[in-house]
């Protein structure tokens, strides 16, 4: 059982994200930590994926809109509540619940898996489509207008049930990380459970999951009701370290981003798409001031680059190849024992007749 | 000897578009049986155990397991009812390993600990020990028919439906599974479907003869090879 | 009695809309299995042939009817032999690699052409007068086209040999590659012809819509939706699930609001699969092209 070395692995990522909480802070200018907020949010989208997709093998396209109504839900329900208190519950409810609709549908409606990507990136872009059209001042939820393409500023995140105690950019840094780390433990505690491996079981197959009595809809369901969870967790932090939300978040190059983190950091592990995305949002923002190649070009070679040669992503192919290779040892080893085995009793078989 | 029945089947009948794969079945299945399905290609066996594993909803009939209605519910909910089943193609975790395999089954029904050791014990039975850590998908396709036995025998069914499950097995890998499956008999009824005659006569008493999606005859084994009707349904029409 | 025939109008117009950008896809879904994300792109594409073989002179409908499709069904041919081939019944894969071609595409717009476009074309044609409404007699032109179009699937696929050919490799590639076809060839030619489809496709909307590098993305929720929803079966799919989605889109359009007329299509759609997971012609007209 791989269990204990995967663990050990794990808790030394949770003790190298703590470490990098407590100093990075003292060590990188403010704006560098503001905008590491906006990454570690991005981070946490990229866990969501890599739990149901990796994990759950839920092929989901639209993350993003999970991610993005997250951040809306907060925005709005922070305006509207005079704090963020209660907004940052909102958001992640609002994402959940959303995400359980959907699931429902799909999951209970046994629809296939090429189906369910395409129809999880129709409804981020319909948000998408929606959000943009909502300038006018009768699209608001409660005092908050939507804001059309220009989107809402975001009230920053304040200390609990103290509105006008907002929090200083390092300060949600320390909570955005916390809750990175969080989510990662809860993540890696989640595909160890009963109901985590299930779902990898389903994932494997699905019929023979049914055949030993799992109801896989329910499985699906709710694995990808937390994953939607988590990412209207990230959209939290998105909209603290951006400064406001805009319908860009649903777009077509935001659901592809998703996906690329997951695809070029492994299916299959949970740290390699979060290291995808930190890589990736660093490139990116690297290119932006290059100007020389468009993103969207480089982004798309990257992801038909990956689906060629690396299906699989660069952890687990590398993982992969050392535990087959092992198994393959194993195999070999027995086959050869048992080869001499058959051949002794051959030896002695001849030797009567 | 007869006791109760415990798998009937009224009028049961499954068409895709004009087939009749399956055409008005009535089966019977007593407790503690260990009962065999035959027939030529196409003649329904299949389809027949898909409707009684929930995997198809048949088109008229029903499937009464026990006195539940098990016709058109999903297959989970019939494998909920202790019902085993092993299906044509191989249905197990491939990319998990052996242990994993057994253990998702026994731990639906038990707790940890207590899975822990039915995993265990049943490694034994299955003589898949040496195995347990390797991936399944690496296995040969006996080894791997026989980790499905074990995620199978895992669960404590007191119906075990197997499709096929010496297909592809060498003379000893066969004998082992016939083996086995009378091991399993011992407190579970069964239906086999097979087509492998010889293996047949190492586990079963009785012999249900499907034909063109109905039943042509119910009986032990000799008096089924000896029946000119079922000579005729497997080597072809003879023209007088 | 006007706003009855305008309103009908504009419900009829919302369909043949749907149809003529799903069509493209639904016969490489029809065919292959393989949605195509870079769908969008290839309606794109097609807009910006038009428009700059419009700015340098060539005649609009020329451009329109023949050199957009063209230039596409081009450039989808060369798409199916340089990456499509290689992912053949590995359709999560063949999704992710359309995506990365999508944004290639994009990205490469944008390069060379910016990320604006200098000159647009209108709508030709003007408008007409239906009672105290007016019209865009383009829109009747669009409607007239939509028609043009799956009569001409139809036409192709029923009486051509191709089409024969096409539809026994779309019901089993084994048994057409057994009798000598090389379904090679004929899933690039497919490939070609939705592309070529596509581009007529945008060429025609790139007056309504304008262009732009991203203009893709308002296109291809709706395109995929009535793919999906429509089913396998390319032309009473598309048409069947144009026709209903459109309506419902038309009729809450006309209630509510545009807004809220997207969001109908939408829940529609979502209901449609829960009902019918493989799409309208999974369930009825199961046999139809």
């Amino acid at each position: 059982m791989t269990w204990g070395r995967e663990n050990r692995w794990r808790v030394a990522v949770v003790l190298i994200g703590l470490a990098f909480t407590l100093f990075a802070p003292g060590v990188l200018q403010l704006f560098t930590i503001i905008n590491l907020t906006t990454a570690i949010a991005l981070a946490i989208l990229a866990l969501s994926l890599a739990l149901i997709w990796g994990y759950g093998g839920i092929l989901c396209f639209g993350q993003t809109a999970f991610f993005g109504i997250g951040a809306y839900a907060y925005t709005i329900a922070a305006i509207n509540f005079g704090g963020s208190t209660w907004a940052v519950l909102v958001a992640v409810l609002a994402a959940a619940a959303f995400a359980a609709i959907i699931g429902y549908f799909v999951f209970y409606g046994r629809v296939s898996d090429v189906y369910m990507a395409v129809i999880t990136l129709t409804v981020t872009l319909i948000l998408y489509n929606l959000l943009r059209r909502t300038s006018g001042p009768e699209y608001k939820i409660g005092s908050a207008l939507l804001g059309g393409f220009n989107g809402i500023t975001s009230p920053p995140l304040n200390l609990p049930w103290a509105p006008y105690s907002m929090l200083f950019p390092q300060h949600v840094f320390y909570v955005a990380m916390i809750a990175l780390i969080a989510a990662y433990v809860f993540s890696a505690w989640l595909v160890q459970t009963h109901f985590g491996r299930v779902s990898v079981a389903v994932r494997e197959n699905e019929l023979r999951a049914e055949l030993l009595g799992y109801d896989i809809r329910f499985y699906k369901l709710a694995l990808f009701t937390i994953g939607g969870a988590l990412a209207g967790l990230g959209g939290i932090f998105f909209a603290n370290g951006v400064g406001r939300v805009t319908p860009d978040m649903f777009n077509l190059y935001s659901s592809a981003l998703a996906i690329i983190w997951v695809i070029v950091g492994g299916r299959g592990t949970l740290v390699g798409p979060v290291l995808g995305s930190f890589a990736l949002f660093y490139l990116i923002g690297w290119l932006g001031t290059q100007n020389t190649v468009n993103i969207n070009l480089v982004l798309g070679i990257i992801l038909i680059i990956f689906v060629l040669v690396v299906p699989r992503g660069l952890l687990p192919t590398l993982v992969r190849w050392w535990d087959a290779g092992r198994d393959r040892r194993a195999m070999q080893r027995r086959e050869l024992k048992l080869r001499r085995r058959r051949g002794t009793r051959a030896a002695e078989a001849t030797h009567e007749g | 000897m007869r006791g109760e029945i415990v798998v009937e089947t009224r009028n049961l009948s499954m068409h895709f578009g004009g087939v009749k794969a399956v055409d008005r079945v009535n089966f019977n299945l007593w407790e503690n049986e260990l009962r065999c399905l035959i027939g030529p290609n196409g003649a329904g066996k299949s389809t027949f155990f898909k409707c009684l594993t929930g995997q198809l909803t048949p088109t008229a009939g029903d499937v009464v397991i026990r006195d539940f209605t098990a016709t058109g519910r999903q297959p989970h909910e019939v494998a909920r009812l202790g019902v085993g089943i092993k299906t044509q193609v191989p249905s197990v975790f491939d990319g998990l390993s052996v242990e994993e395999n057994v253990w998702l089954s026994a731990r639906k029904w038990h707790n940890a600990a207590r899975a822990k050791s039915l995993t265990r014990d049943t490694l034994e039975r299955l003589q898949l020990g040496d195995i347990r850590g390797l991936q399944v998908g690496l296995l040969a396709h006996g080894q791997r028919q026989w980790v499905e036995l074990g995620m199978v025998v895992a669960a404590e069914p007191w119906l075990v439906l197997l499709d096929e499950p010496a297909a592809g097995m060498t003379h000893e890998e066969t004998e082992r599974t016939a083996e086995l499956i009378r091991e399993i008999n011992r407190t579970a009824t069964m239906i086999v479907v097979e087509h492998d005659m010889q293996f047949i006569r190492m586990i079963s008493s009785r012999v249900t003869v499907f034909h063109e999606g109905q039943i042509l005859i119910e009986d032990t084994m000799d008096v089924i090879t000896a029946d000119p009707r079922v000579r005729e349904v497997y080597l072809g029409h003879r023209h007088p | 009695m006007d706003l009855f025939i305008a309103l009908v109008l504009q419900i009829v117009y919302g369909i043949a809309n749907l149809v003529l950008i799903s069509m493209g896809l639904a016969i490489i879904f029809g065919m292959m299995r393989v949605i195509n994300l870079a769908h969008g792109e290839f309606l794109m594409l097609g807009g910006y042939t038009v428009v700059i073989a419009t700015n340098h002179g060539v005649n609009m409908w020329v451009a329109m009817l023949i050199l957009a499709p063209l230039v596409v069904g081009v450039i989808g041919i060369i798409v199916e032999r340089c990456l499509i081939q290689f992912l053949y019944g590995r359709m999560v894969d063949t999704l992710l690699a359309t995506w990365g071609l999508s944004l290639l595409f994009i990205g490469l717009v944008t390069t060379l052409f910016g990320a604006q476009t200098e000159t647009t074309i209108s709508p030709p044609l003007g408008f007409i007068q239906i009672g105290a409404y007016t019209s865009s007699a383009y829109q009747l032109l669009l409607i007239f086209i939509a028609i043009v179009l799956s009569l001409a699937v139809y036409a192709v696929l029923k009486l051509t040999k191709l089409g024969l050919v096409a539809r026994a490799t779309m019901q089993s590639a084994d048994m057409a590659s057994a009798l000598g076809v090389s379904t090679k060839r004929i899933y690039m030619i497919t490939f070609g012809l939705g592309a070529a489809v596509s581009g007529l496709a945008g060429g025609l909307l790139a007056p309504v819509t304008g262009v732009l590098p991203n203009i893709g993305a308002t296109y291809i929720a709706k395109a995929f939706i009535t793919v999906i929803s429509g089913g396998a079966a390319i032309l009473a799919g598309t048409t069947s699930a144009s026709i209903l989605l459109g309506g419902i889109n038309g009729i809450m359009s006309f209630i509510t609001g545009p807004t809220l007329g997207e969001v109908a299509l939408l829940a529609a759609a979502i209901i449609l699969l829960r009902l019918m997971p493989r799409g309208i012609t999974g369930r009825f007209f199961r046999k139809s092209l």
